[in-house]
């Protein structure tokens, strides 16, 4: 094994970032708020959204130039880790790799216009996912075709998070027959069919867009020769953050089940006491500290050519299926009230589900990885 | 301090040694650690392979001058034993000595008993075992029942100790004996003694493993006499002797005499054997299912890696900081174990082979690397009873 697959790069910015995360996500995200937000009208706390904004998250990976603060994704770990943990809803991942993608695909007019309010407290969100269900994402089939002077998308995106909240979206499309990105203002979207899709995990807002008869300038489209290399950089930076969302989800999830385990009895005795339960916690601990080590250092290769790409994938893998264990066990562990909507523990195994189902579950990884590797 | 280019280029005077005098295949199939010694070939020729690399002075390395070491700074030995990993040579086979009753000698022995002890534990003259567990006290280290009665200028030493690894070999042994039954703390009354083995009243029997091997004995005490010179720590405070001591093994405190004790199979083993194995006629690396399994071990391989490198960064260890140490025995042997189990379905029908035959793959490696792989899960405290200590200590789960 060489060093740079065994070593872990944590910094200043990053021990700071996850301290104040871990504080914020403490204070703004106590389970009965969690639990109300699942029912609230709107997608999200637009005051809690503003301190977002004022902490200057939203502009950590992006140019320092252009409005942010030039870290990178590294970074962006330490916050959406402790935000996982607290199974915070806020359409800061969208946000985040919207601007991933203005990065690395829009022209210099979209970039200045966009990212400086991205980095303020505008929304984005991404529509790249198809009704097939591939995670391939150059598997399209929704078109973006001229006529005349103007551009018209037909088809239609799922799970795009926080679409409907989202001051811009970014979506992709067949143009000429390759994959394109196109970026949609709210007002050209008022012609398409947003509608709010069910999801397995209650605390996102997910929505499903129908795009016919959506139009839009020819200044909407990125920059198209960049767009694969963008896409596959989308894909790795939402693997990377799943990732951080997930192990923070472990870790919550196994705070709250010791909690439960030291203090119900039965027979008597406190549940925890028996090796029937305490052993496979055990085990949940060592899947969580194994995946949260892949995961800071995948955080410190984030960009590093083919060797980036793997420590992300294993990141991701290793922490869903950590995520699915502990979470797993946790509804068990719980008896009866497990069963119940009241226990907390299908809230994490449902945000384990969503994970999984965003850019490829662990087996999916595995795959990826094994052709990478071998 | 030296420099990073002095210790590059040591590294390539000490790469360069190695890849010249690493000892070729010896026609025999080697123990892995210490504890799988079980032929006299296999002892000698490890036993030669050790004052080798002595006498090239890449051992002992950082131990003072006077008792044979080099006197040199501890980075430079750190080299060497990477080098030795790195280069899959065998491993120094005096490992009890070198890790153990060396580290204690120099810790907490007189300048008498380094003279006469740390010298042959480094060339390997010297054998050294240890005499820690008993019969029926497997994983409570403390429940010691050998008897060590004071009888004027000697101990009287009664009873037996188990797993005694190179036993039939060695010449000296460190003891943990109770000195003192009348105790109301069982962790008080027992005494830590430096014997020699070759007297009259012990007696070492093998134990024939589940391999079908020798390696461990159990050894027997009757009447057996030591000078109380053998004393190391004070009378009746052998419980901490004990505790420094497996400290000193597991690298918590400094002064090791350096060069690896194990050779430990890795996942790119694995990978070899899957690119050389056969499914339906192709490499049994191109098998979806072998693939999915291979990534699998590459990552949980790395994650024990990258524990070790998290672990010293404190920001990232703030909720629970002895997790990742305490779990460092449970993860690594339970692998151990489960990535041989797999390496023998990948042999096929092969698979059936064992050691001994000719045609099993590496002279049955893999089979006898399974099995033996239990020692570790079982041994210094078995898996289930990890779990017991790490989810009490670690996650504050209420005792069993």
């Amino acid at each position: 094994m060489s060093d740079a697959e065994t070593a872990i790069l944590f910094s200043e910015e990053q021990a700071q970032l996850l301290e104040t995360a871990e504080a914020f996500a403490r204070d703004k995200f106590p389970m009965d708020r969690v639990r109300a937000r699942i029912a609230a009208a709107e997608d999200f706390d637009p005051s809690m959204w503003r301190e977002i904004a004022a902490l200057g998250w939203l502009g950590v990976a992006v140019d320092e130039a252009i409005g942010g603060s030039g870290l990178g994704l590294g970074e962006v770990v330490a916050v959406v880790e402790p935000l996982g943990r607290h199974l915070a809803g806020a359409p800061f991942m969208s946000t985040t790799l919207a601007a991933q993608a203005l990065m690395w695909a829009g022209n210099e007019a979209q970039k200045r216009q966009w990212l400086p309010k991205l980095c303020e407290g505008a929304v984005a969100a991404l529509a790249l996912t198809e009704p097939h269900g591939d995670w391939n994402l150059e598997n399209l089939t929704t078109t973006v075709t001229e006529n005349g002077d103007t551009l018209m998308l037909s088809g239609t995106k799922t799970f795009a998070t926080d679409a409907a909240s989202a001051d811009i979206v970014i979506a992709s499309a067949l143009y000429h027959g390759a994959p394109a990105l196109v970026l949609l203002e709210k007002a050209m979207l008022a012609a398409a069919r947003i509608e709010r899709e069910i999801v397995v995990d209650e605390t996102r807002r997910s929505y499903r867009i129908d795009m016919n008869g959506v139009g839009a300038p020819k200044s909407a489209l990125l920059n198209q020769p960049e767009t694969r290399a963008t896409l596959a950089h989308i894909d790795h930076a939402a693997c990377l953050l799943l990732a951080a969302e997930m192990c923070g989800a472990t870790g919550g999830v196994i705070a709250a089940t010791v909690e439960y385990l030291r203090t119900r009895k039965q027979f008597d005795r406190p549940i925890g006491s028996y090796q029937a339960l305490k052993h496979p916690m055990v085990d949940a601990l060592i899947a969580y500290e194994g995946a949260r080590s892949h995961l800071y250092h995948a955080a410190g290769m984030f960009g590093q050519g083919v060797e980036g790409e793997i420590a992300v994938r294993m990141a991701k893998a290793m922490a869903g299926d950590a995520l699915a264990f502990a979470s797993d066990r946790a509804i068990q562990f719980h008896g009866g009230f497990g069963f119940t909507y009241d226990c907390d523990a299908h809230l994490y195994r449902r945000r384990g589900l969503w994970c999984e189902a965003q850019h490829g579950d662990a087996a999916y990884q595995r795959r990826r990885l094994a052709n990478l590797i071998f | 301090m030296l420099s990073q280019k002095e210790l590059d280029e040591f590294r390539k005077e000490v790469r360069a040694w190695f890849k010249e005098n690493a000892p070729t295949d010896p026609g025999f199939l080697l123990p892995q650690t210490f504890m799988e010694v079980s032929t006299d070939d296999q002892f000698h020729f490890l036993r030669d392979w050790q004052c080798k690399v002595y006498d090239a002075g890449y051992l002992g390395m950082a131990w003072p001058k006077k008792f044979g070491g080099g006197g040199q700074p501890q980075a430079l030995q750190d080299i060497v034993t990477q080098e030795m990993v790195r280069q899959k040579t065998p491993f120094m086979v005096n490992t009890i000595g070198l890790n153990w009753a060396g580290p204690l000698i120099l810790n907490m022995g007189s300048e008498e008993q380094g003279r006469a002890y740390i010298p042959g534990i480094l060339s390997a003259e010297d054998i050294w075992c240890q005499g820690f567990s008993e019969p029926d006290h497997g994983s409570d280290l403390a429940n010691v029942r050998l008897k060590a009665e004071r009888e004027g200028g000697e101990f009287v030493l009664n009873g037996s100790k188990i797993w005694t690894s190179l036993g039939q070999y060695a010449k000296y042994m460190i003891l943990l004996a109770r000195s003192n039954p009348h105790v109301n703390n069982k962790y008080e009354g027992m005494s830590f003694l430096l014997i020699p083995m070759r007297i009259p009243g012990i007696e070492v029997v093998p134990i024939r493993k589940l391999t079908g091997e020798y390696g461990f004995n159990q050894t027997f005490f009757a009447n057996a006499r030591v000078s109380v010179s053998c004393l190391i720590g004070e009378e009746g405070g052998g419980w901490q002797v004990a505790m420094a001591t497996l400290a000193f093994e597991r690298g918590a405190a400094g002064g090791q005499a350096g060069g690896h004790s194990m050779m430990s199979k890795e996942t790119a083993d694995v990978v070899a054997l899957a690119r050389v194995a056969a499914r339906n006629g192709r490499p049994a690396i191109e098998d979806p299912m072998i693939r999915d399994r291979l990534v699998q071990f590459i990552m949980e391989e790395r994650a024990a890696e990258l524990n070790a490198a998290r672990a010293r960064i404190k920001a990232l260890n703030a909720e629970r900081p002895h997790s990742i140490p305490m779990s460092v025995k449970l993860v690594r042997s339970e692998f151990q174990r489960k990535l041989c189990q797999f390496a023998l379905s990948l042999q096929g029908a092969s698979a059936a082979y064992y050691l001994g035959d000719s045609h099993a793959y590496e002279r049955g490696l893999w089979q006898r690397a399974y099995f033996n792989a239990f020692s570790a899960t079982i041994g210094g405290g078995t898996s289930e009873i990890q779990r017991n200590i790490i989810g009490e200590r670690v996650l504050g789960l209420p005792k069993s």
